[in-house]
């Protein structure tokens, strides 16, 4: 399968505190084509940023991955030795974060952020880089780029921030760009930029993203394949179109029904999701959604179930797939009747 | 109808003052809350809506004087509020409660939750001993904890339950007026729909009337009967959510709501969305005349002069834009 950029293999990955073993990512796998945007969903604590920096190896002590495997056009990250994947991250795979505020460097100007990765990855002199930066700010829309180059982090705006952020990122051209909730600090017309440029970006220089958000919104926006992660697992995974109108999992379906929609007058009133999530210290040895789930068996608590297969790669875990499981209402996820 | 609005905000102003120079020299104010007007109907959820920095939180605060406003007039209940004393306060704090942001920040860490909650009861000394134990408990129901509860500490609860912990402490005094600050911002999807449907549930069983400030869209027109849109301290438009939503006339609120991914990929394919470029200017030295001209693609030469007024359009639709009010425009 040379189609995938990205295969991870059964990833678990635990934090070991002085309470115990945290297993925050308990045996999750999934693929990233080349060209495509792959979603991550799923609430805080599922695991979907642990998963992601994972792949970075970005994990800080007491942080450790603890089986699976990360493959990376071929190559297994997990096992990569630390010397080497300072070559692979900021040159192959690229990341950004939340909160543009925090993870820019206060003391280094835009333009030095930029460069440091071009100079160290393709051996760049420091006029070719700044030429180079400044493109890059050009590309991302920043307004006058040869005199903002010299500019510090605090006289960017949040928008403005994000986008340069972007800019480091995508200065080597990687092959993959993680973008852990990219947008879910900004202002929703600024949102509405930053996705805009993103598209954009990833038809002019063909990089894979993964894009790690609890939005559905931005998902139905620009991914076209969705993981949707609880629990450390993942629940479910499909083409958008399937997860958001054909859902299989309960999770998925609970997810879908207790977002408010602003496209259509409802006078019902919103389905939320009881309870809150596991607690990943002690997880269940059954489906993590065991306690929230509408439709819990018996067999829900003891064991978590197999992942059954659709059409398009569309797969979930729940036991109600089962032939001899009770059938329920199929779920026709987010399409409603025109009243 | 006077007695059909519990609150009323004529021409509010909040400056807050910033020196340049060392030795004084000229004030700058960063205009947060410039010269707004708005009210609120008795048992109705007012929504706030706008960006960061859009003046909706000062807007907040100063109802209930935790700012105390430059100028205008907060009247409430008939009383004008907005220059009254603090000993004369303490009866309208008990009446305006507050729900604040971050679950996190809000609640002291040194508290049990019994004290967090108890403590509006002391301040206002309305109950004590074994009421105010059976009150405690009581509210610790309403918000869908159990009794258990009391003596533990903030850090030993979820985000949602900790909203849950201060909205009890909001409701310990019996408002009648509860100023919601972007209750749901910091909780997750699954959970946000938890606490607006209890929100909800207070409302019609204690009739009490909110002010929902948000920067979500979707989640605002699910809780609001009517909606301002605020852009850099001015209100650009007012009308009821439904109204809105299917005829936002100000450009401001057409770019705002055009803005909002729908969780639908069919929808999302099709759509035509508006994107206004740049950022939002700054409060301290903003645009003349209509502030948001500068990122409006309507934008004339006279949107940069003269400072468009709210105007009432239709039925309690009032929009503030030259392009909308002015027939020659």
């Amino acid at each position: 399968m040379s189609k995938n950029i990205l295969e991870v293999k059964d990833l678990k990955t635990s934090f070991y505190t002085h309470l115990g073993e945290v297993q925050a990512v308990r045996g999750v796998s999934f693929n990233v084509g080349k060209g495509q945007i792959l979603g991550i969903v799923g609430e805080s604590g599922s695991g979907k940023s642990v998963t992601s920096l994972s792949v970075m190896r970005l994990l800080q002590f007491p942080g450790k991955i603890k089986s699976g495997e990360i493959l990376f056009q071929g190559e297994d990250l997990a096992k990569k030795p630390e010397k080497e994947m300072l070559g692979v991250r900021g040159d192959k795979i690229a990341m950004i974060f939340q909160d543009p505020m925090t993870s820019l460097n206060p003391v280094y100007s835009i333009g030095n952020q930029i460069m440091e990765g071009l100079k160290l990855h393709r051996g760049l002199n420091k006029s070719e880089a700044k030429q180079e930066a400044i493109k890059m700010l050009d590309m991302v829309g920043i307004p006058a780029p040869e005199e903002r180059i010299d500019n510090y982090p605090h006289e960017f705006s949040g928008g403005m921030r994000q986008r340069a952020m972007i800019a480091i990122a995508l200065a080597c051209e990687p092959d993959l760009l993680i973008a852990d909730e990219p947008t879910t600090a900004l202002d929703v017309t600024i949102q509405a930029q930053i996705l805009e440029l993103l598209r954009d970006l990833k038809d002019k220089v063909e990089t894979s993203i993964i894009l790690i958000t609890h939005d559905l919104g931005v998902v139905a926006d620009l991914c076209s394949r969705v993981v949707v992660m609880y629990g450390g697992l993942v629940m479910e995974e499909g083409e958008i179109d399937d997860i958001f109108y054909q859902p299989r999992h309960p999770y998925t379906m609970g997810l879908l029904k207790s977002i408010p929609r602003l496209d259509i007058d409802e006078d019902e009133k919103l389905v939320p999701i009881p309870g809150s999530p596991p607690d990943l210290l002690k997880p269940p040895a059954g489906c993590p959604f065991y306690s929230r789930c509408p439709y819990t068996m018996k067999i829900c608590l003891d064991q978590f179930p197999e992942y059954t297969y659709e059409q398009n790669g569309h797969r979930s875990a729940c036991w109600l797939n089962h032939p001899d499981a009770p059938k329920i209402e199929v779920s026709t996820g987010v399409r409603r009747e025109a009243k | 109808m006077a007695n059909d609005i519990l609150l009323e905000v004529n021409n509010l102003k909040k400056y807050f003052p910033i020196k340049k120079g060392f030795f004084g020299g000229a004030t700058l104010n960063v205009k947060a809350v410039d010269d707004i007007s708005f009210s609120i109907k008795r048992g109705e959820t007012f929504g706030l809506v706008g960006e960061s920095g859009c003046g909706k939180s000062t807007t907040g605060r100063t109802l209930i004087r935790l700012y105390n406003p430059t100028a205008g007039e907060i009247i409430f209940d008939g009383v004008n509020i907005a220059d009254m004393k603090e000993s004369q306060l303490m009866e309208y704090r008990k009446r305006i409660q507050m729900i604040f942001q971050d679950p996190y920040a809000s609640l002291n860490t040194r508290m049990t939750v019994s004290d967090i909650i108890g403590e509006p009861l002391d301040i206002h000394g309305l109950a004590s001993g074994k009421e105010r134990q059976a009150r405690i408990f009581n509210l610790l129901e309403t918000v869908g904890l159990s009794k258990d509860h009391a003596s533990r500490y903030p850090h030993e609860f979820s985000g949602g339950q900790r909203q849950r912990i201060g909205i009890a402490r909001a409701l310990a005094v019996d408002p009648e007026f509860i100023i919601c600050d972007e209750p749901i911002s910091a909780l997750d999807v699954s959970i946000q729909a938890q606490v607006v449907n209890m929100l909800e549930d207070l409302q019609k069983k204690h009739g009490l009337t909110y002010l929902f400030i948000a920067h979500d869209l979707s989640m605002v027109k699910y809780i609001s009967d009517r909606i301002g849109v605020m852009y850099l301290g001015k209100m650009a438009e007012i009308a009821s959510a439904d109204e809105l939503y299917a005829k936002p006339l100000h450009p401001y609120a057409q770019a705002l709501l055009s803005a909002i991914p729908i969780p639908d990929p069919e929808i999302m394919r099709n759509s035509n969305r508006i994107i206004i470029e740049g950022d939002v200017p700054s409060p301290i030295n903003p645009p003349s005349g209509c502030t948001f001209r500068t990122r409006c693609q309507y934008a004339k030469p006279l949107c940069a002069e003269v400072e468009p007024k709210l105007v009432e359009v239709s039925d309690d639709h009032w929009v503030s834009c030259h392009k909308v009010n002015d027939p020659n425009f």
